[in-house]
This record gives C-alpha cells, structure tokens and sequence, in this order.
C-alpha cells in the first residue's frame, strides 16, 4: 500500500475547496483558523494513515498551495514496481 | 574618410541609424515617410538586423517596445496619423525607461489631412501626446545633413538617458535631395543590465510601467522628473543667426522654417533689416534660457515664431519671452509652406523692424 | 525506518501568493506553466510578456524576465523581443479582452506571420480586472454588468479562428474543470513550449477558465459553468505541431 501525506500552506490557500471534492479518502475539511487574506485555509487530517499520495488535491489546487509526499521505506530503491511492499511504486498519474 | 552621397532626407535617416548599430526597425508604410521604411527593408537585414513591415501602426511601435526591452537598438517611423496611433505605447515606453528612436516625418492635419509638409505635430510630440507626466527628447533637423547628423547621435542620447529620441521632420526634410557626408563615426554602445534577455546568472529583470500602489508610482514619476531636470542641464541645442546688438527681430523657427527663416534673413539684409534666428533644434529641451536672455537682456529686441501650423511652438517662446507684446506670429496650416519673401512681405507690413 | 519523498510542492519560479480570486483558474494555468518551465529547466531562458487584466500583477510573483504589454499588444511585443532574443523562450499571457477584443489584430497578425512564440489564451467569457462585462468570448444569454438582459451575439472562437491560416504550428483548447482535464493541460503547456524551443512555429494555447467573482458562483458551482462554456468551446487540438 502507498502511503503519503500533504501539507497545506496556511497563508496561500484562499478555500475554494477544490481539495476537498477531489480527496477520495475525503481527508480535507474547512478549518478553523483565519490567515492574513482573510480566508479559512483547509486542514488535512489523516489519522488512520490513509492518505496514498494520489495528488489530486495538488493537481486542483489553483494556488499551488499544497506539498505532497510519499512515505516509503528508508531503504527502498524504488525499483520493485508492482510488487512494491513498502509503500512506494508505480505510476504516480 | 567619409562617403558622400546624394540622398532623400528619408533615405539618410535610415542610413544613419543603420551606421549606428540599429538591430531592429519595424515600420508601416505612410506617406511621406515611407521611404524610411523600404530603405530598411532592402539595407538592414543585410547588416544583421531585424526588418518588420507591420500590420499597422500600433503593431509597429508595441514591436519597438519589444526589441528595445531585450536591450536592441529600435526604430519605428510614421507620419503625423501614425504618431496619433502610437502614443499609447509610446507611454509605456517613457514610464519602462527605454531608449529608442521614433522618426516622425510630419504632414498636413488635423485628420486624414493632406501629405504636404507641416509642423503641426509640437503639441503631440514634444508636449506628450500620450498618457502621463512624460517626455521625449525631440530633434528637429532642418537639412538632410542634419537629419542624418543627429539621427545618428540618437542613439547614444537615447541608450544613456533611457528615454526615447524623436527626429521630427516634416514632408519637404523627407522628401528633399541633398548631397551629404556621410561621416564615419563610431556609435557609443553601453551595457544595458536591466534588458531583458533570459535571467541567466542573476535576478530576474521586469519592464513593468505599471504600480498599483500609488506612493510607488509617485516615486517612478519623481524619479523620471529627476531625469528630465538634468536632461534640461545638458542636452539643450539650438543655433543663432545674425543675432547682435543690431539684430531688432528674431525670429524663433525650427525645421524646414528655421531654413526658410535663413533665407529672409539673407533679403532682409540686402533691404537693411536687422533681422536674426534662434533655430531651436533641440525642441524639448527647449532652449528657453537663451531666448529669455535676448528678451531681458535686449527689451527692445522683437521676436517672430514662423511655423507651420496654427501657432504651437510659440507658447514655448511665450513662456520664455514673457511678454506676449514683443511676439508675433506667422504661419501656414494645411500642408502650405511659406516662402521667404512673403514672410519678409508680413515683417515689413507689420513693421516688426 | 520511514522517509518522506516530496512529489510535489511549489514551483521555486513562483515568488509570491497569487493574487488572483479564490479558485480562479488564473492560478491553477500559473501554477503548471511554472512547473513545466522548471521541469523542463527553462527559467534562465524565459521571458513572459503579460496582457492587461487580472493577469497584469502576474510580474509580482514571477522569477523570470517579464514585461506588461499594452493593453491587445502583447503579441506584438513578444515579436520584438523573439526576433531580437531568438534563442529565448517567450510567451504571451492574455484574457479574453486583451486577446480577442482590443488584440485580436495583433493575434491575427502575429500568427499568421508565423512568430516562433507562444500565447497562452484565458478565456473566461468575461472582463475580470474591471468588474464583470461582456466579453468578445461572452456566452450568448449571459447576464454580464454590460449585458443586464443577457448577452447577444455569438461567441468569437479563438482556436477556430486560427485555424483558418495556414502559419500557426499548434492550436489546442483545453479547460481545467477537472484533474483529468488540468493534466492535459498541462500536456499542451509542455507541448508548446516544446514546440518554439524546436522551432516549429507559433503554438496557441486556449484554456477555458472561470470567474468565480463576476460570474457570481463559488468557485465549485463555477466548475459547472466551464463545462457548459465546452458546448460552445470545443475541447480539441486544432492543429499538432509537425
């Protein structure tokens, strides 16, 4: 299984919630907090490790406001393909 | 060594710029400036420039703004009409701080008007027919030598001020033939750091005559005024005439008058007239300081502006004179040029000296 | 022990936050010429010539040469830059007014005569910058602050338009209502840029885009009307660079 996480910029995301339609894990909400331009900057929350790195929050976000990792294995080459075991491999689109 | 040549005024502009390193012209064809245009298209991509004919008036000088950006030598040209279309750009241009040099070769208006010669364009081009608190350095030849002279220096003035250069002339300077030197000089070329050219191995540049933040488009404007106030210092040029303690009339003419205006100097001297010329050639700056010191210095000294127009330099020399009863004023509008002897008719019927 | 890979953040390109409305297209296109420009290694070699619109602020958040044109003349512009910097990679930005209202001259003109650059068209059927009116682009029907009683007259089909001459080397309309949609947007960005860096010609992107402010929707609901705008729009490559 792929894992992976997201870190959404405070200060650049203005809502417009494109993320939050397009998580299939449905790990995005409206948060709380309030930035400098006056906007509710949307929170991920991944509690159960279900994030898989899919990147569809990245590719709608229209402020370029979202970083996108994959978490694999320390000593992982990439190299296993299909067979991955640890959490990375395969097409990432 | 230098070459002579018998040349249109039209023809030893494009030359001259071509002699200066020009790398890049685009042009619409109007009369009567049009020769500037083809003489281009058969000389300057031999010489390793760039040669657009434009799809119009406004394509041609947003072309310019392009080229002379990426820190090339640019030249547009056009007559009257086209300069109307181009003033917008030409806006923008003064605002980036671009140098580059715009050849108007003026002819008879307002409208379509005709394609004689005028000089109804002062208030368009030296007074700023665009947009904004801006100005262009104006030369104003009035012999094809001259054209090419200083069509050939405009370069410099335009890549050391970063301003654009203006050579006004009208239909008989285009049109004209005369045998010219063609001086072999050496173009100053500086280094232009802020041109844009691909952000290799520095910060990015921006060409961007534009703030929506008004204390930082305050500071741009103080800053170009800046520029033109030592502009004013150094680059004023104008020649004299005949002017001494004799002299009772001046006249102010510029152009294709100021030549006129030599030859009723020259009748009016077989008839005893003391008649003199301050032939402005700079036409911003504006040589007011020299005509202000004939007019305090000498309070019995007359002045004539002859232009051809309804009267456009002549508040220029107003200002500078300050006292309108010592100006008069004769001019010919629609594409009519004023021949010495009717003009020395007007003196002696007004019995200006 | 676990590590993190990074697969994806912030062009290094882009300075600043947009300043373009919440969920405005305008950023999403910003957003991938940025990555295609840094994918492709090209910051050194860029100059971008930006129209006037919401668009003329882009200078403020971009790391490479850049230039504001004249309202229209931004193509014109770019030609004065390519044919003095050839070897540079130069693109124009415009919306719909600045194209295919006061520019559609210089875009006829400048693609017809072949210029080796590209133009990135945004056309969201509306005057942004200067509050919401119709545009050259505007649906027929719709209610714009010049068009209180909905708009009349068809639409003027940029791609199509174009098509019509024979110098343009690639023309490609895209839209970013979806993921699917902004990869292939994407795809065409690289496509072009791929296309004046061999020379091929002039290369023509149109994005069919939203305005959430002046179309009056949420930035969701104004992903709804993108789709209804390919009805009119097709989303198609016109023409494939040879």
């Amino acid at each position: 299984m792929k894992k992976g996480k997201i870190e959404i910029n405070f200060e650049l995301c203005k809502m417009c919630e494109y993320c939050i339609v397009q998580c299939p894990m449905k790990l995005i909400k409206k948060g709380d907090g309030q930035n400098q331009g006056g906007f509710f900057p949307a929170e991920y929350c991944d509690p159960s490790g279900v994030c898989n790195a899919c990147k569809l929050c990245g590719i709608v976000c229209p402020e370029s406001a979202i970083e996108i990792f994959k978490i694999i294995s320390d000593d992982c080459d990439g190299n296993c393909g299909d067979d991955c075991k640890c959490g990375k491999g395969g097409d990432d689109e | 060594m230098s070459e002579k040549k018998f040349m249109k005024g039209n023809e030893a502009i494009a030359e001259a710029a071509i002699r200066a390193g020009l790398n890049f012209y685009a042009g619409y064809p109007i009369t009567p400036a049009t020769e500037i245009l083809e003489y281009f298209a058969v000389h300057l991509p031999a010489k390793g420039g760039v040669f657009i004919q434009a799809a119009s008036e406004i394509e041609a000088i947003n072309m310019v703004y392009g080229a002379a950006a990426g820190g090339a030598r640019a030249m547009t040209s056009s007559s009257s009409p086209g300069m109307s279309l181009k003033m917008e750009c030409i806006s923008y241009i003064a605002l980036a701080e671009l140098p580059c040099v715009i050849v108007d070769i003026m002819r008879g208006g307002p409208g379509l008007g005709d394609i004689q010669p005028a000089q109804s364009d002062y208030f368009q081009i030296v007074k700023g027919g665009g947009h904004g608190d801006y100005r262009l350095i104006v030369f104003a030849p009035s012999t094809v030598q001259e054209a090419y002279d200083l069509t050939f220096e405009s370069y410099s003035l335009a890549d050391r001020w970063r301003i654009p250069v203006v050579i006004l002339g009208d239909g008989a300077l285009g049109q004209v033939k005369e045998g010219i030197e063609l001086r072999e000089k050496s173009s100053v070329l500086i280094e232009k750091p802020w041109a844009l050219s691909g952000a290799k191995g520095r910060k990015s540049n921006r060409i961007v005559p534009f703030n929506l933040e008004p204390l930082e488009l305050e500071k741009m404007n103080l800053a170009l005024q800046e520029k033109y106030r030592a502009i004013e210092k150094s680059e004023v040029c104008f020649e004299e005439v005949n002017i001494n303690f004799e002299t009772e009339l001046i006249i102010v003419a510029y152009g294709t008058c100021g030549r006129i205006a030599k030859s009723v100097i020259k009748m009016a001297a077989e008839n005893g007239l003391h008649i003199g010329l301050i032939r402005p050639i700079t036409l911003w700056p504006f040589p007011c300081d020299e005509i202000r010191y004939w007019a305090c210095n000498f309070p019995n000294k007359k002045f004539l502006v002859v232009e051809m127009s309804a009267g456009q330099m002549i508040e220029d020399v107003r200002l500078a004179v300050g006292d309108d009863k010592k100006i008069s004023f004769y001019g010919k509008m629609g594409g009519v040029v004023p021949t010495p002897e009717e003009i020395l008719e007007e003196i002696e019927r007004r019995v200006l000296c | 022990m676990l590590k993190e890979e990074k697969i994806l953040s912030r062009p290094e390109i882009l300075t600043g936050k947009f300043s373009f409305c919440a969920g405005c297209h305008h950023g999403t296109i910003n957003k991938l010429i940025a990555e295609v420009i840094e994918s492709l290694n090209l910051r050194e070699e860029i100059i971008a010539v930006i129209g006037v619109g919401c668009c003329a602020t882009m200078y403020g958040f971009w790391g490479v040469d850049i230039i504001n044109a004249p309202h229209g003349r931004a193509q014109a512009v770019a030609t004065g830059l390519k044919r003095v910097h050839p070897d540079k990679i130069i693109f124009t930005y415009q919306g719909d007014g600045d194209l295919a209202g006061i520019g559609m001259h210089e875009a006829i003109h400048t693609s017809n005569r072949g210029e080796n650059i590209t133009t990135f068209f945004v056309n969201n059927g509306i005057y942004g910058m200067t509050g919401g009116q119709r545009a050259p682009t505007t649906l027929p029907g719709a209610k714009t602050s010049t068009t209180l009683s909905g708009s009349e007259g068809a639409p003027i089909k940029m791609c199509e338009l174009l098509e019509t001459l024979s110098a343009p080397a690639y023309i490609h309309r895209v839209a970013l209502f979806s993921p699917a949609e902004i990869i292939r947007a994407r795809k065409a960005i690289e496509k072009a840029l791929y296309a004046q860096m061999n020379n091929k010609g002039f290369s023509f992107i149109e994005f069919l885009s939203n305005c959430p402010t002046n179309w009056k929707m949420t930035p969701l609901e104004s992903l709804e009307y993108v789709k209804k705008m390919t009805e009119y729009f097709p989303l198609k490559v016109f023409r494939e660079p040879q």
